[in-house]
């Protein structure tokens, strides 16, 4: 019996039945890229000799890496994009002023959707697996293939169920949940397979928290994370889009390669260690870290939900003096919303620097690029060696209330410690 | 397909921002970023590296971000194929993309150590090493992906055919 990531790709390549292993060729849903990718996709498009893409309706683009332009080459590359998606008419392009980081944004204008097959030139594609889509990430050239033929193949993955169970202590969130899944299993503990995460602890989470799940199984080496639809999916869906979906779900019986419980419950505020994700420890292991930097944003940590933790936590608190806090709210609906509520005068008064919605440090680009020896706390998704900046420096993940109270301190901090 | 190179190697979990770094995404021009090439693990691999020189890591061979820049710079240093115990799932299908051959062979690592001249035939599945006279046998890709390496990347392979002939 299939699994939902099974019935989705079977679907999408107009076949009944298919099994792990087996390569098929899907039809594109969405395909998404950004500022970074978008330049060099044209690139290769163009090398292909066609004079359109395939489908102007099915193609995202929102700039978010390096802007807004860090530098002249940034200009450069966003010229690129900005000319091939005019030349084009992509129809759904949120350029400055209306952009956000691609993954935040992308469900909440409505083209994360059930039943759908998403690819993005990047990774943390994966993310959109959160309402119950095949979402994953592809390079440069297999995207031109994508913008060319609407098509993308795919070797169907076996899948691994995560049934995690259990209420979560307090200040412990979905990023924890998920950074000691990847300590678990490793970075490539589920190469090349899909991640299913259920159980009671998942249908308790909120939306926002889903995606950070569904964000970081590439960081265990999946294809794909996915979590079957529920109505809190459907009502999180119909209020961002009238485009109509189909429901897919793994059957009871559907065959998994292992079924992993995790006890959510005994779970405390997690940090991981330079330089892969897999490096766990507990924040109060970690306590005699100082940091320099701490960094609330990206797609993995820069929902408003995060925003609304930081600043419970920030509130009446000051940054400590030796620290810069640097708070990146993932798209301009949620930055606004953080002026409305009153988040935004939370965060200058106790310190933070806010920015404009950008990936920026969280890929050693701009807005808080780490120098030598530099320690960073952030609630972003990786901490590879000179990911953030210098290569002597170093990233420490964890949620965001972990990020804020260490902030607040100086040096790794539990929530529950302050 | 038959590639004969000199061994440089490294580790386990050799991720995409140590093989080209996020800041060096800026450049389009391949032949300037692929001098930042490894720079976190040692900066001094592309003065030392010679076009036909061959990699042979560990485990999960780049792991991380979908940049293609990742193979791309691999494949403009002139590096003719990477072995591994086995790769991360983007990097895999960029490299094929692209027309960097890429080899899962499980052990390889073991009997091939970094400065060895080592021999691999595409074809038959085998890697000679010339240094210690050893040989390993792997699994050979799918056909379908050899063709696109034949082409020397997908843009050929669809330019030739039009649409993915799986």
């Amino acid at each position: 019996m299939p699994t939902i990531t099974e019935k989705i790709l079977a679907e999408a390549s107009g076949v009944k039945k298919i099994s792990p292993g087996e390569i098929v060729n899907a039809n594109i849903d969405i395909a998404l890229t950004h500022d970074a990718l978008c330049g060099p996709v044209a690139r290769e498009f163009q090398k292909l000799g066609l004079k359109e893409v395939w489908d102007r309706s099915r193609i995202v683009v929102t700039p978010d890496h390096f802007i807004p332009a860090k530098d002249m080459e940034a200009a450069n590359l966003y010229l690129e994009m900005d000319k091939f998606v005019r030349e084009q008419g992509i129809q759904n392009y949120y350029p400055i002023g209306n952009h956000g980081i691609c993954h935040v944004m992308l469900p909440e204008e409505g083209f994360a959707r059930p039943g759908t097959v998403i690819v993005g030139t990047d990774s943390h594609t994966c993310t959109h697996g959160a309402v119950g889509a095949f979402a994953t990430g592809i390079g440069t050239t297999e995207m031109a293939a994508v913008f060319a033929t609407g098509k993308c193949w795919f070797r169907v993955p076996e899948t691994i169920k995560f049934n995690i169970t259990g209420r979560l202590k307090r200040y412990v969130y979905a990023k924890d949940v998920i950074l000691n899944i990847i300590g678990k299993i490793g970075v490539d503990g589920a190469l090349y397979m899909a991640m299913e995460f259920d159980g009671e602890t998942v249908k308790n989470l909120s939306m926002d928290e889903r995606f950070v799940i569904c964000n970081m199984a590439i960081e265990a080496g999946a294809k794909n994370g996915i979590i079957n639809p529920d109505e809190k999916t459907i009502e999180y869906v119909k209020s961002k889009t009238q485009t109509p979906f189909k429901i897919f779900r793994s059957d009871e019986n559907a065959v998994y390669r292992e079924i992993i419980p995790v006890e959510a419950d005994k779970i405390e505020p997690t940090v991981a260690e330079p330089y892969l994700p897999s490096n766990i420890r507990t924040a109060r292991e970690l306590n005699n870290i100082e940091i320099n930097q701490a960094v609330i944003g990206s797609c993995t940590g820069g929902r408003y939900s995060d925003l609304e933790i930081a600043a419970e936590i920030l509130k009446n608190r000051k940054v400590a003096s030796n620290v810069r806090l640097i708070i990146i709210p993932a798209t301009q609906k949620i930055y606004l919303k953080t002026l409305e509520t009153g988040l935004l005068r939370i965060f200058i008064q106790a310190g933070a620097s806010v920015s404009t919605p950008t990936c920026g440090p969280c890929i050693g680009g701009h807005m808080g690029v780490l120098g030598r020896g530099e320690v960073a706390i952030a609630s972003t998704n990786r901490n590879f060696k000179g990911r953030m900046g210098d290569p002597t420096s170093k990233v420490y993940l964890a949620s965001p209330a972990t990020v804020a109270a260490s902030a607040v301190t100086g040096r790794i901090t539990d929530p529950r410690d302050l | 397909m038959i590639l004969k190179g000199r061994v440089w190697k490294f580790g386990d979990n050799v991720n995409t921002d140590e093989i080209i770094a996020g800041k060096r995404l800026l450049t389009l021009d391949f032949n300037e970023i692929a001098k930042y090439a490894f720079e976190a693990i040692d900066p001094e691999f592309t003065k030392k590296v010679k076009p036909g020189d061959i990699i042979i890591a560990g485990d999960n061979f780049g792991c991380g971000s979908s940049r293609e820049q990742a193979p791309i710079v691999i494949k403009k240093l002139g590096v003719s194929a990477v072995i591994a115990n086995y790769f991360a799932r983007i990097f895999f299908r960029n490299a094929i993309n692209i027309g960097l051959p890429l080899i899962e062979a499980p052990g390889a690592y073991q009997i091939i150590n970094e400065g060895d001249i080592i021999e691999v035939n595409l074809t038959e599945g085998v890697i000679k090493n010339f240094t210690t006279n050893k040989e390993i046998r792997f699994k050979k890709i799918p056909k379908f992906l050899t063709e696109i390496l034949a082409e020397g990347g997908v843009i050929n392979y669809l330019r030739k055919n039009g649409e993915f002939k799986i």
